[in-house]
């Protein structure tokens, strides 16, 4: 990896400092969820469909109940009666589109391959799972709906209770002004892209273990979560038990990408198995169960339009945009009218139709992964490459001449998002410059003679952090100074990977002025922790952030008055670092905070006529609608015109994410997330045949990228702050924002010249071959 | 199932046992002896997530039996792991390169770089790739994984003469 920046830095934020977290990572010390062992703990497994659509003509778990070891078979019938409501608590309102009939088991028929059908719970995973198979299950085939594309207007229902496929639908009202540019200009350009399903995939796959406690009526939980607040509400609402009573712990989370952002059904249903029978059992999805109902992502289609002026100006722009989000899919799972609204991305487009249709089909339903609206970043980033082509244009001039420019800022799109403090066009120089677009450009050309096939792709686009979002639209964070004068941190969040143990106690050190190693961070305890949305949309650098400053200068305010007091000294004239107060210009007038801290708790009488005692704070910070960050991702790749084989040879990235936190784990998120997005435009993919059965159920079939797959990543930094407290933005998710258009963009121009055109991923060598063949290669 | 009585030496320590003969070495690590920095990530022997030392040999724990480690040396993650509170070579290499995210596979590329660089070849970039291919992490995009091993190849010759490994 290549970093190039030049950022501004303080003395704790800004540094690359080594994470906190690691030591007890890397020595095999973290706390995942399968490594808590309990008194009387028993294991879980699910007995699932492998059909696609049916009805359950008999079951009988005699032999499976009678097996040694065996305590427990549960049925919908037996379970299903108990549940509450099981759907995340953004969609509860049905706002956000209608979340399926969820339920823990499934009743009289199944819904997809995978649909969990009956719970056992044994002594241990090996009996559990000998039961599930002693289960006799007799279901009657119906006609699944597998085809998306014609899922709308099937006459065969995913869920007969809602009367129709379509899970929800939007579109803009027809326009007179679009009318009359599209008759008007000079060129419209049509096409149809096509992603491709794939899912998340983190190293470790979903568990939980949850304990029912009759005497004290309370219901603890231990769960692999990005969300530990979202965990207890849905527990709570699902099992009955006031969310008092529940008490969640999500403690080292093994990679989530979005998997982990709400509460599955699986967990769920065994919490409820737990308070029904009074047990305490664990449940760890295995890989298989992983893959095929572990919740998918990104399939969807996009019918695309650009129209553009004489000067290749774009007029108008339009997307038609229609996704399959499976037979059950989890919050979040229906990303089509945020990918339509934010179709035109970094570009001056005056006009924009889109409309977004969304299905129900019997298979693994849709959760929302990294970046999960990012088709419109796919669509219009392929639809740009593509209209270039067709107008005689290089691609990046095309964009050079209808991007966004800073002094055009901050600027609304035609569906009314505001665009402010991004960087597109500066980001755009600069990933040229750092891949040598021109010197490959005039390379290219002799290459392509020796039977070399070598391209550039390129995406260009502004990431939102959707902050304005029902509980997502505030950060908490609680401080406290304990008496000794070191500093606890208590998030809301849930991190999976991110670092935020370590970004956090940056943060502190910095506003408050205190050492790194001083300050302890905790998070993942509903019990001591402040409510917080937990993980998830690019959010937490920015939010936690401007949370702990603002908590932080509000903290500090209150120690440099105490000192003040103390040293009889003006506030004005002091200054705090390393956790000791001194007077500006008279170095050996202090006062250490650990001596403040004694005040404030134990010695209130040596505290300023009418300040409160103690030294903490609970701050709840308030989200701005967006706060953008925006990059540029060139991929030069080779293609091998016999095998189809696609080679990434270098890799750009060119980003803007304001002030960093921590540069070090701003890369690793970059590099992270670009090789996500390299896999799934390259090798990943949850196939289905025609009646409905997954094809990728191990890792031999879902084909992660390894080590000799992913090029050397080069990152530029740029530095746009954003306008909240701190400047700070967010990045997890772009790298799987950039990758897929930019790597599928480099294939399309390598083998533009043999008249290839591609219009769908995965490009597998399959699909390239195919492609060439199709060209008469 | 007719039980079995095993021996193994884990980490040092004789641990004895009596298991099913279907029992993995993971599960048999995880949860009989404890050693919980093991971590399962496929269950079949694809990911590397759970890869131990048998012998000083890098082995896929979730594919092999724990009858089948009886009588042998079997070494994993905790084993490798400093007791005063310091990291192994390999260990503070990829904390200084954030060669981890997450953390869940980072035990067994913990081990099977150890294993590498106990071969002690000198290897080219596109030769150290390959050779840590069988360990999958989804979160780094392997740019940090990378320059660890370089940084502990370094950090080991630094240490040679003390025998860490």
């Amino acid at each position: 990896m290549t970093s190039i920046h030049a950022p501004t830095a303080g003395r704790f934020v800004g540094q690359s400092i080594a994470r906190t977290e690691d030591l007890r990572l890397v020595t095999g010390k973290g706390r995942y969820v399968d490594d808590v062992q309990l008194k009387g703990m028993l294991h879980a497994a699910f007995l699932r469909s492998d059909v696609a659509r049916g009805r359950i003509a008999k079951i009988d778990t005699t032999a499976a109940a009678a097996l040694p070891g065996v305590h427990h078979v549960l049925i919908g019938a037996d379970l299903n009666p108990h549940a509450g409501l099981m759907i995340p608590s953004l969609f509860v309102d049905g706002s956000f589109g209608v979340v399926g009939p969820i339920r823990p088991l499934a009743g009289d028929d199944v819904r997809f391959v995978g649909d969990p059908i009956a719970l056992v719970i044994a002594d241990d995973r090996y009996v559990a799972e000998d039961a599930c198979d002693l289960i006799e299950v007799d279901i009657e085939p119906l006609e699944p709906v597998v085809d998306w594309e014609h899922a709308a207007a099937s006459s065969e229902l995913v869920h007969p209770e809602q009367g129709t496929n379509v899970n929800m639908h939007m579109a803009t009202e027809p326009s007179a002004d679009l009318d009359a540019a599209l008759a008007s200009a000079a060129s419209v350009v049509r096409e149809t892209y096509y992603q491709h399903r794939y899912s998340t995939v983190p190293m470790e796959t979903r568990g939980v273990v949850a304990s029912w406690d009759a005497h004290s009526q309370h219901l603890e939980v231990w769960q692999s979560s990005q969300n530990p607040h979202e965990v207890r509400l849905a527990m709570s609402r699902t099992t009955g038990v006031p969310e008092n009573r529940v008490r969640v712990h999500s403690g080292d989370v093994g990679g989530g990408f979005g998997q982990k952002s709400f509460c599955g059904k699986e967990e769920l249903a065994v919490a409820l198995a737990a308070k029904v029978l009074g047990l305490t059992v664990k449940w760890i999805e295995d890989r298989r169960e992983d893959l095929i109902a572990g919740y998918h992502a990104r399939q969807a289609r996009a019918d695309c339009m650009y129209a553009f002026d004489a000067d290749h100006r774009i007029v108008a722009a339009g997307m038609a945009h229609l996704e399959d989000t499976g037979a059950y899919p989890l919050g979040g799972g229906a990303s089509g009218p945020m990918a339509c609204m934010h179709y035109p991305g970094p570009y001056k487009t005056p006009l924009l139709e889109w409309s977004s249709t969304v299905v129900w089909t019997n298979t693994c339903g849709r959760a929302a992964y990294r970046a999960p609206w990012q088709m419109e970043s796919v669509a219009r980033e392929q639809m740009i490459e593509h209209c270039a082509r067709v107008l005689g244009v290089d691609p990046i001039d095309l964009r050079r001449i209808n991007v966004l420019h800073r002094e055009e800022l901050p600027h609304t799109n035609p569906a009314g998002v505001l665009i402010e403090n991004v960087s597109p066009l500066e980001t755009l120089e600069a990933a040229a410059d750092q891949i040598g677009y021109s010197a490959f450009r005039d390379e290219q050309a002799g290459l392509r003679a020796d039977g070399v096939y070598r391209g550039i792709g390129t995406c260009l686009y502004i990431e939102p952090s959707p902050t304005a979002l029902a509980a997502y639209a505030n950060e908490p964070v609680h401080i406290r100074v304990q008496p000794d004068g070191h500093v606890d941190v208590f998030l809301g969040s849930g991190a999976h990977g991110q670092g935020l143990e370590t970004t956090t106690a940056q943060l502190t050190a910095e506003f408050l002025g205190v050492d790194f190693g001083d300050v302890s961070v905790h998070q993942g305890d509903t019990e001591s922790t402040p409510f917080g949305p937990g993980t998830g949309g690019s959010r937490s650098g920015p939010m936690i952030g401007a949370t702990v400053l603002q908590a932080a200068s509000g903290l500090k305010d209150k120690i440099l008055r105490i000192a003040a007091h103390q040293l009889e000294a003006a506030v004005e004239d002091l200054t705090m670092e390393g956790g000791v107060v001194s007077v500006i210009g008279t170095p050996a007038r202090t006062v250490a905070l650990s001596d403040i801290a004694t005040a404030a708790y134990h010695h209130s009488y040596l505290l300023p006529p009418g300040e409160e005692a103690g030294l903490e704070v609970v701050n709840r910070y308030m989200a701005p609608e967006t706060i953008w960050s925006n990059a540029c991702h060139m991929a030069l790749v080779e293609v091998d015109t016999v095998t189809g084989r696609v080679d990434v040879l270098r890799y750009v990235v060119a980003e803007d994410c304001g002030k960093m936190i921590n540069p070090m784990i701003v890369e690793g998120q970059i590099s992270g997330g670009v090789v996500q997005g390299l896999g799934g435009v390259l090798y990943e993919e949850n196939a289905y045949d025609e009646s409905g059965n997954p094809l990728a159920t191990t890792f031999l079939d879902y084909l992660l990228p390894s080590s000799t797959e992913v090029p050397d990543i080069e990152i530029v930094h740029l530095e746009t702050p954003a306008s909240t407290l701190g400047g700070f933005k967010g990045c997890g998710e772009g790298g799987a924002i950039g990758a897929p258009p930019a790597i599928f963009n480099a294939v399309c121009d390598a083998l533009a010249p043999l008249g290839v055109h591609l219009t769908r991923q995965p490009l597998s060598p399959n699909a390239v071959v195919g492609a060439l063949v199709a060209a008469g290669h | 199932m007719a039980e079995r009585a095993i021996s193994v030496q884990v980490n040092g320590r004789a641990r004895r046992a009596v298991v099913e003969p279907r029992r993995t070495l993971a599960d048999f690590l995880r949860d009989d002896c404890g050693l919980t920095g093991t971590h399962l990530g496929c269950e079949h022997g694809v990911c590397g997530a759970c890869t131990v030392l048998v012998d000083g040999e890098a082995v896929r724990s979730c594919l092999m039996l724990a009858v089948g480690a009886n009588g042998h040396d079997v070494t994993t993650v905790e084993g490798l792991t400093p007791p005063d509170g310091s990291l192994s070579p390999v260990q503070q290499a990829f904390r200084e390169c954030h060669g981890l995210q997450c953390g869940f596979c980072t035990p067994g590329f913990v081990v099977s770089v150890t294993a590498l660089l106990d071969e002690g070849a000198e290897l080219t970039d596109e030769e150290m790739r390959d050779a840590i291919s069988g360990n999958l992490c989804r979160c780094t995009g392997y740019q940090g994984i990378f320059a660890a091993v370089r940084r502990a190849e370094e950090l080991r010759s630094v240490q040679s003469n003390g025998g860490t490994r």
